[in-house]
């Protein structure tokens, strides 16, 4: 083999490898987007989060242990999800659901423990309408809440296909676009777990 | 020998189960560590903790970046680096500006607070 041998991509196989990378750097393009999104909520949050209108402050109506079990779980479901990616790219099939399905459920139970937790506050008069405050918290934590919600329909999509079809080169590219979503809502909940939580209760 | 293999760059975003648990743990760490400072009061002052739990969510976002996103690790035009560090500019501009100009805004025109009429009389 010649030292400075340069593998052409003309086969078909690498046309495709170079179609994921491309369709992977263009999802990585919208989630940086979606981040000035997130960036905008918070900077509303930063501004009116004193603004309470007479209404309850931060430290008044968040549960710590509760608000940490819901970090926890998100957490560990980012890391199932590397783990369905990890094995799928090693064709595990089966590990790679088990994986994924874990991640669900987690995710799951994260996205019932939020809206719990909204559902409690309105319950008890401190619904959005109340103070700038609460207006921003809402609007901050509920669209991530969305986010989950869009990634968990997605899972089951993704978790259908490879079910049925097996692992396959485009059941792994929308696996690993999938991923990258879910590491990403975790990203941003350290942010509101510190930004909102921890910060709101000091 | 020089290896120049056009497709090599495929397993951009696959890690290994190491870089996986170190990821996990280390982000465990960091979180609970974080949740106790803050709710046992392990802090002297306000400003003090509010900078240490910020730092450490900083810290928290390249370990997860790096263990899970695996930014940094691809082939070498490192667009994905590039856009990343462009989407922290532009989220920094939209966060602390905002802060800044509200700050500003609230002090200039809360006319009701004796702190403006208590800071012009120290200026005559």
């Amino acid at each position: 083999m010649n030292d400075n041998a340069i593998v052409i991509p003309s086969d078909k196989v690498s046309i495709e490898k170079e179609n994921t990378n491309k369709t992977l750097f263009g999802f990585w393009l919208y989630l940086m987007t979606d981040c000035v999104l997130f960036a905008a909520l918070f900077a509303c949050y930063a501004v009116l989060h004193g603004n309470t209108f007479g209404g309850p402050k931060g430290s008044d109506i968040f549960s710590m242990p509760y608000i940490l079990a819901e970090t926890l779980l998100l957490l560990t479901s980012s890391f199932t999800c590397g783990m369905a990616m990890l094995y799928a790219r090693k064709k595990q099939k089966n590990i790679a659901l088990y994986a994924l399905v874990a991640t669900f459920l987690l995710g799951l139970s994260f996205l019932l423990m939020e809206l719990y937790e909204f559902r409690q506050l309105v319950i008890e008069g401190h619904s959005w309408r109340q103070s700038a405050f609460l207006s921003s918290y809402f609007t901050l934590v509920g669209t991530h809440g969305l986010h989950i919600t869009v990634g968990l329909f997605w899972m089951i999509v993704v978790s259908y296909q490879i079910y049925k079809k097996g692992i396959q080169e485009f059941s792994v590219k929308r696996l690993a676009l999938l991923s990258l979503f879910w590491h990403f809502l975790d990203i941003i909940w350290i942010f509101i777990f510190t930004v909102v939580y921890l910060m709101g209760v000091i | 020998m020089k290896k120049h293999v056009v497709s090599s760059d495929y397993d951009v975003a696959s890690g290994t189960i190491i870089t996986y648990i170190t990821g996990f743990i280390l982000s465990l760490i960091l979180t609970l560590l974080a949740y106790f400072l803050v709710t046992q009061k392990l802090y002297t002052s306000v400003n003090q903790i509010i900078v240490i739990i910020a730092g450490l969510a900083v810290i928290q976002l390249f370990v997860q970046l790096i263990f899970f996103l695996h930014l940094g690790r691809e082939s070498k035009p490192r667009w994905n680096v590039t856009v990343f560090v462009f989407a922290v500019l532009v989220v920094l501009i939209i966060i602390f500006g905002s802060i800044w100009i509200m700050n500003n805004l609230d002090y200039n025109m809360n006319h009701s607070d004796s702190k403006i009429i208590k800071d012009e009389l120290n200026h005559e």
